[in-house]
């Protein structure tokens, strides 16, 4: 067991865990961002540099600062680190030029992309970054590919997170073809992920995509994504775990998707099936309304439970009461 | 009982004097008062067919505007309606196919962009929202009265502003005299 100290909070957790998952054990708003980490993808994180701290002693036996920031989601700890994340300038100072950097190519289609609202790119630029740009230079611009009939690619929202390719690596089982072609402006997701598309779980590229490069086609131009109510469902699927989220606009269900948690992690993979092909509300078994962060645009217009203070209604059906345990209710004030 | 205010007048009982026994003065001077009134500026006008001058920051019914190239500027992106505390607004969204550059600005538009004209509450916001200076609340029209409530609920037929540059709201962004001189010129060479 290794004893950091993350902006002040003291946390022991097992070695070889990494800052940024020693942070996410603290939890709240001093966890880093990160935009190319993805806890269920081995091998995946150290590209985005979103996640950069500060590691002012390097542990107890050496507790010289590190000499630059280091990127928290693949830098393990040790025992008597102590790491500025929130608390250092200089972080936040240089995650406003990492924000300027990745939006250096990013076409900023937002209006116009169905990823926005749930984007980790839009995230992380509103919470970091400044809002104006220096970039007078032409930004690099691909074609849209068609990656099936399912799966659209738009290369030039692309942030190059690699994340895709982790997950095409992973329900592949290492039948590898490409990958990212070409390197540093010339990057791009290549061949690759084309070639996964006839595998069972290939849709899964779509819900790890942290920008609007690959989006569901079915779900093109249908709906803007707050104006949808994300449900929690299941069903008896023999390829896949079967519990998703369903996106509803009244009483159609527009988009399937894996369940996120708050760092916008799918833990189980759906296969294509229950993302592409099950959308009635009779193949599912609603569990009840999906849990939306306050600060996201999605709460907008989504009631999921009510505000209320428990111990004043004594008679709260059996239900409630079990769904107030699991998501407690907002605190007001 | 204890007055309220020390402005209480006490009221005495006088004869009246001549002049007001004599009835006619005090005839004459009401209706003078009444025929002055004839003559003053009145305080109403006669609405719907004169219009009171509008404050240049009035903000009055919806317009869609187009671009310097005459193509819409709305890609329907929604941060109207969900900016909207009325819930006035509804839209779905569409793919610009080939050949349809001309007409829309961005690859994605409004196949139908409704706004209801009784919920909206004139504030402003949608325009606040809008990141394309697509929708303007024009300063110079309003919202005629109607019979039928689904009069009120504007579409694209109503809301897009015409093509014709000189017949453009005078909201939002304004084309330059050259721009409204090439898109009149390229007006001109179309077949109607």
């Amino acid at each position: 067991m290794a004893k950091i100290t993350f902006d002040g909070i003291e946390v022991e957790v097992p070695d070889g865990t990494t800052i940024l998952n020693a942070a996410r054990q603290i939890g709240g708003s001093i966890v880093p961002p990160a935009m190319c980490y993805y806890t269920p993808l081995k091998g995946s994180g150290g590209k985005c540099r979103a996640c950069l701290v500060r590691v002012a002693a390097g542990s107890t036996k050496d507790p010289r600062p590190m000499p630059k920031l280091v990127a928290s989601c693949v830098t393990p700890v040790q025992d008597g680190m102590v790491v500025e994340n929130t608390k250092s300038e200089q972080v936040l100072d240089v995650r406003k030029g990492i924000v300027e950097m990745l939006l250096i190519n990013h076409p900023l289609d937002c209006p116009v992309c169905d990823q926005a609202g749930e984007c980790s790119l839009q995230d992380f630029a509103f919470e970091h970054g400044v809002s104006t740009t220096r970039y007078q230079e032409e930004r690099r611009t691909f074609e849209k590919i068609d990656i099936g009939p399912l799966i659209q690619l738009h290369m030039t929202r692309c942030i190059l997170c690699y994340r895709c390719v982790y997950t095409a690596d992973q329900i592949a089982k290492g039948d590898r073809v490409h990958g990212v072609l070409g390197r540093g402006d010339a990057a791009e997701i290549g061949t690759y992920i084309e070639n996964i598309i006839d595998n069972d779980f290939s849709g899964n590229v779509i819900d790890v995509c942290p920008v609007g490069a690959l989006t569901d086609k079915t779900f093109r131009f249908k709906q803007r994504v707050w104006f949808t109510k994300p449900v929690n469902a299941h069903r008896d699927c023999p390829k896949c775990a079967g519990n998703v989220t369903l996106w509803y606009k009244g009483k159609d269900v527009l988009r399937v998707t894996g369940r996120k948690d708050q760092y916008g992690e799918v833990k189980e993979w759906i296969c294509n099936e229950c993302r592409f092909d099950k959308k009635e509300t009779t193949d599912w078994t609603i569990e009840g309304p999906a849990h939306i962060e306050r600060s996201s645009v999605i709460s907008a217009n989504h009631y999921e439970l009510p505000v209320l203070n428990q111990s004043v209604i004594a008679d709260l059906p059996e239900s409630t009461q079990r769904d107030l345990e699991k998501n407690p209710p907002l605190k007001l004030g | 009982m204890q007055p309220l205010t020390n402005r209480a007048k006490k009221l005495e009982k006088k004869p009246m004097t001549l002049a007001e026994r004599a009835y006619l003065p005090a005839i004459f001077q009401g209706l003078s008062i009444t025929m002055r009134h004839f003559f003053m500026k009145k305080a109403t006008v006669r609405y719907p067919e004169e219009v009171r001058p509008f404050s240049p920051i009035f903000r009055g019914l919806h317009v869609l505007k187009r671009d310097e190239q005459g193509r819409e500027r709305c890609t329907a992106c929604g941060l109207c309606a969900v900016a909207c505390p009325a819930e006035a607004i509804t839209m779905v969204a569409g793919e610009r196919k080939k050949g349809e550059e001309g007409l829309y600005r961005e690859e994605k538009y409004a196949i139908s962009y409704e706004v209801n004209m009784l919920r909206c509450i004139f504030c402003g916001l949608c325009e606040e929202a809008c990141p394309k200076a697509a929708v303007y609340l024009q300063a110079d029209k309003m919202a005629p009265p109607r019979f039928e409530r689904d009069e009120f609920i504007y579409g694209k037929d109503r809301l897009v502003e015409p093509v014709d540059p000189t017949k453009r709201s005078v909201r939002g962004i304004q084309l330059t005299p050259e721009q409204a001189a090439a898109l009149s010129n390229k007006m001109a060479q179309q077949p109607a």
